[in-house]
């Protein structure tokens, strides 16, 4: 494509089968008040 | 549902449902206007048309207007909802995986800007007993079910000052590893005031990531973050943080700060901690209530938001001369990020997670310790109060109203429960300086790895 450089491909709907809960608790990782969770990895990955 | 924005000269698009994310020129910029559907688009592509045309040529706009249609063809533009609907499942049993043990409500510091009443959360200051804690480790045992990792985060007031019960709990919990197929994840949370070799030695031996709190420049910190004698920490702290860090090479930390109204260049405080050697920096806002004085408002946002971007540009050019390090808030992992169960539900609080008092009080989170309200058990008689924890369950980014029409929900996830509670006495209703705060973090985090891309 010569107008649009895609950053990052489509990356949810591959994962509405996942759902495990091993992750870590968003909150626990150093913020304990904002938790944005994107920056969390998964487990299964 | 899209979110297009300009930032250093690139503009990004961010295709919200898919959590695809384009890098655009400008005349694709323009032929999307404020388009939030397909149809929109079409009707507002054609409308700017002719005059992007009048400016770039016929071929181009043509160009530009296939690759778009081509992106909405493959889903990566306009892209339909994830799930049709989110509902948790109450009827099942909630699964616990993470607490945060309240290991002393006391503290050797007296912080102005403590949420928890500078150790004692409201109440007497305290210590937890190793049998409470040994009892908040077998409730999170049994509460987890099938759940291989658990995490426990020993937080205080400051945990240093009841030391032996964090070696006990921990010896206690490996114990109980092998037989219940559990894997224990601990973190440590402090002050560092209280940092012995012995502890340093301890800690990074057990501790699977440790959080040291230090707010950046000497007289940022000194501010805020004062010992009992009235004296500022950052003189003391600073020694025992830098040894136990380079004790364990640099790895599983986070040197934490907190700026308020007091410090709003905070970039300056990021980047120097940056500069005194630290790779893994968090630098977060305060929440606080508009008496403090200290509070983040409304009318600090735009100075706060050009904070962000001074400090995203030197992160992406420290980065380039290999004097990079990770700014928590911009790390956003595009690829292998977290589920759209995860980015639905948030944080977990009041079911996956809970604080545990010195007394062994169940609460749904550290935030809500000492407010009697939102108490859900006690690790001698379990966990009751289904009404509470049930709401906490039953609200994710579908339940809140802000969050549905947000285009940064899959990357928040809500936001803290907290402090929608503290602000609008509702866990439904986003604290909304919170809110914006988080917007222009991702917004930044995305044109950093558009820069990584480059």
């Amino acid at each position: 494509m010569k107008h649009i450089k895609t950053i990052s491909k489509p990356v949810l709907k591959d994962t509405k089968s996942i759902g495990c809960g091993e992750c870590q608790a968003s909150c626990q990782s150093a913020c304990k008040t904002s938790c944005t969770v994107a920056n969390q990895s998964c487990e299964k990955k | 549902m899209i979110h297009k924005y300009k930032f250093n000269g690139t503009n990004i698009v961010v295709d919200v449902n898919s959590g695809a994310v384009h890098g655009v020129d400008d005349i694709a910029f323009e032929l999307l206007g404020e388009s939030q559907n397909d149809e929109d688009f079409k009707v507002i592509a054609l409308e700017n048309y002719q005059a992007l045309v009048d400016v770039y040529g016929e071929e181009k706009v043509e160009e530009a207007f296939e690759e778009l249609l081509m992106l909405i063809d493959e889903e990566m533009l306009f892209s339909p909802p994830p799930f049709e609907d989110y509902s948790p499942d109450l009827d099942s049993k909630p699964i616990l995986k993470s607490l945060c043990l309240h290991i002393c409500h006391d503290c050797n510091l007296r912080c102005k800007y403590c949420f928890a009443g500078t150790g004692a959360f409201g109440g007497t200051r305290s210590m937890m007993s190793a049998d409470v804690g040994k009892r908040a480790i077998d409730m999170l045992v049994k509460e987890s079910a099938h759940r291989h990792n658990l995490e426990v985060d020993f937080f205080g007031g400051e945990p240093l000052m009841n030391f032996e019960v964090v070696k006990e709990i921990v010896e206690y919990a490996r114990s109980l590893e092998a037989g219940a197929n559990k894997n224990f994840r601990f973190t440590l949370t402090t002050n560092a005031l209280a940092l012995s070799d012995d502890k340093i030695d301890y800690i990074n031996k057990t501790m699977n990531n440790v959080v040291l709190s230090i707010d950046g420049r000497k007289t940022t910190n000194d501010n805020m973050r004062m010992r009992l004698d009235g004296e500022g920490s950052y003189d003391v702290i600073l020694p025992r943080i830098k040894k136990l860090v380079e004790a364990r090479d640099g790895q599983n930390y986070y040197v934490r700060g907190t700026f308020t109204r007091e410090n709003l260049d905070f970039s300056n405080d990021v980047l120097h901690l940056a500069d005194l050697g630290f790779k893994q920096v968090s630098v977060e806002p305060v929440v606080a209530n508009a008496e403090s004085g200290y509070d983040l408002r409304n009318e600090d946002l735009p100075k706060l938001f050009e904070e962000y971007e001074k400090l995203a540009l030197e992160y992406v050019k420290r980065e380039r001369n290999g004097e990079g390090f990770n700014f928590f808030h911009f790390m956003i992992d595009l690829n292998a990020g977290p589920c759209i169960a995860k980015r639905t539900s948030g944080c977990g609080a009041g079911h996956e997670y809970a604080a545990i008092t010195p007394e062994g009080d169940i609460y749904p989170c550290h935030q809500f310790v000492g407010q009697d309200d939102f108490k859900i058990g006690n690790v001698y008689d379990g966990i009751g109060n289904p009404v509470i924890r049930d709401s906490f369950r039953g609200s994710n980014i579908t339940t809140r109203e802000e969050c549905r029409n947000c285009w940064a929900k899959y990357y928040c996830s809500g936001g803290c429960v907290a402090n929608a509670w503290q602000f609008n006495a509702d866990i439904d209703k986003p604290y909304s300086v919170g809110c914006e705060l988080e917007k222009k973090r991702v917004e930044v985090a995305l044109w950093i790895k558009a820069n990584e891309i480059d």
